[in-house]
């Protein structure tokens, strides 16, 4: 047996391509999630929406919370740690969580560094808002980039602000010639190599997914129309009136998201969306996607 | 590979719900294999073949229903020659002890879902199947199933220790790990070669 643990950490993104990835905070919650055909639940103590209400320091979740939504499902379970708090990460990864979030919903314990992701066997998925903040990640190993959008607002304008940025930024670098990608790399201040390999590719080297923010079908189709591979939904189900018809209908969206004759089916009485919030509403020290860089 | 001319006719269809079904679409293209994306029950009338990717069962057991697409596809699987990997597997075998996933009854064995444990147990390794390929497959497992209760009626093609992870009973081919995720189209060829146009 041997240890491509990279090929084998981006293998199970891809598996959960083209799906949903729902935040829960009970086993009954995980169980609804998978009920409506989520990939992979995240297991958290609050949902964004609710760390964002109550303030204070959000930590990784309770081992027993975490051990008890694992019974409850099969399908993988993620879990979030601090910025930079590599033995939150370290204890997770003790658990056995399939997919490890360093994730700025959480309060970060690190201002200075993130995580580094090669010395764990477990795949870790990070946020970014835009193209270097990506490879820089990718270069402390992550498997999986998500945009981060604005967690917990039910506002998609900042997921759709990350995506083209990173998207843009990507058409960009693939116009360079080779003797101009030092140049960029030090400019972005992203790793060369990485750098080097987008403008050869036109792409990510990992899988591309979204969050922050979403909370409709036709959210989760905007999103993967502009590039995304999969989406994350946080505080976007349990937050809407109706949360097992609006988590089935995201889980279509996901599927048939370039299809409008369907996902105005999909979209069909599902009851109220969650209520979101205005960036206006948003204090700048509130901004949970300024946190890490 | 040189792509051979009878393969300018064929279209493999990959179920598209969810999942690796992108990388199926581009192990085929590298072999020069046309590939349509199937969602809807219409699609199944326009694919000489099947392939089930890999994801997650449970999700794609609610697409399959959802959409209608579960019965048309049990009924085209009579007759398609089809190839299952990971999750795909799960689904063509026989009926397992889980009401998440509703399997086709299509291949002769009983699987076991994340038999290997969860994601930390995911591995890579190197295997050999001499009566396909004249080299070594280097194989993705990740979160892969046994099969169980294999049939004697099923062809074992490759093993890893004891347990076998490529097989094939008439037109159907499953592998328990990802060819999609590696850049050797070996088995896909082997599928498309030896079921897919041998059955025409």
């Amino acid at each position: 047996m041997t240890n491509d643990l990279y090929e084998v950490k981006t293998g199970l993104a891809e598996m959960l391509k083209g799906g949903v990835i729902m935040d829960v905070t009970t086993p009954k919650q995980a169980e609804i999630a998978e009920k409506a055909g989520a990939v992979a639940v995240m297991a958290l103590e609050r949902i964004p929406a609710d760390i964002r209400r109550d303030g204070g320091i959000a930590r990784a979740s309770d081992p027993k919370m975490i051990k008890e939504i694992q019974a409850a499902v099969s399908i993988p379970v993620m879990a979030k740690c601090r910025i930079g708090h590599f033995a939150e990460a370290q204890i997770l990864e003790a658990l056995e969580i399939d997919y490890i979030d360093e994730s700025e919903v959480l309060t970060p314990a690190d201002e200075a560094n993130h995580i580094w992701k090669h010395d764990f066997k477990t795949p870790f998925v990070c946020g970014a808002t835009n193209l270097a903040e990506a490879l820089r990640r990718i270069g402390e190993g992550a498997a999986l980039i998500r945009t981060k959008g604005e967690p917990g607002t039910g506002n998609i304008v900042e997921a759709v602000r990350h995506m083209r940025t990173i998207n843009m930024e990507m058409a960009h670098l693939s116009k360079l010639r080779a003797d101009e990608l030092m140049a960029a790399a030090k400019n972005m201040g992203a790793p060369f190599h990485l750098v080097d390999q987008v403008a050869k590719t036109g792409k990510l080297p990992v899988p591309n997914f979204s969050a922050g923010g979403i909370a409709t079908p036709a959210d989760a189709s905007l999103m993967m129309q502009l590039g995304a591979e999969t989406i994350f939904v946080g505080s976007g189900i349990f937050k809407s009136e109706e949360s097992s018809l609006m988590a089935k209908a995201i889980v279509q969206a996901a599927t048939f998201y370039d299809k409008p004759d369907k996902l105005a089916e999909i979209s069909e009485g599902l009851g109220k969306a969650m209520k979101g919030l205005d960036m206006s509403e948003i204090t700048p020290d509130e901004r949970m996607q300024d946190r890490g860089w | 590979m040189e792509p051979r001319p009878e393969y300018d006719d064929l279209t493999i269809g990959v179920v598209a719900l969810q999942g690796s079904f992108a990388k199926h679409a581009y192990s085929m293209g590298r072999l020069g294999i046309k590939s349509r994306a199937v969602r809807e029950p219409g699609d199944l009338k326009l694919i000489d073949a099947l392939i089930l990717p890999g994801g997650e069962s449970t999700t794609m057991t609610l697409l399959l229903e959802q959409e209608g697409m579960w019965e048309p596809m049990n009924e085209a699987l009579e007759t398609l020659p089809v190839f299952g990997t990971c999750a795909g597997a799960i689904l063509l075998g026989q009926q397992i002890d889980d009401e998440r996933v509703r399997c086709f009854n299509k291949i002769e064995y009983t699987a076991e879902r994340n038999a290997y444990g969860r994601q930390i147990e995911s591995f890579s390794t190197s295997l050999i199947m001499p009566s396909l390929l004249d080299h070594d497959f280097h194989a993705i497992f990740i979160r892969a199933p046994k099969f169980r209760d294999i049939s004697p009626k099923v062809l074992q093609l490759a093993v890893f220790g004891a347990d076998p992870v490529l097989l094939r009973q008439g037109k159907v081919l499953v592998a328990s790990f990802h060819p999609e995720l590696t850049e050797d189209s070996g088995i896909h060829k082997y599928f498309v070669d030896e079921i897919v146009l041998k059955s025409r």
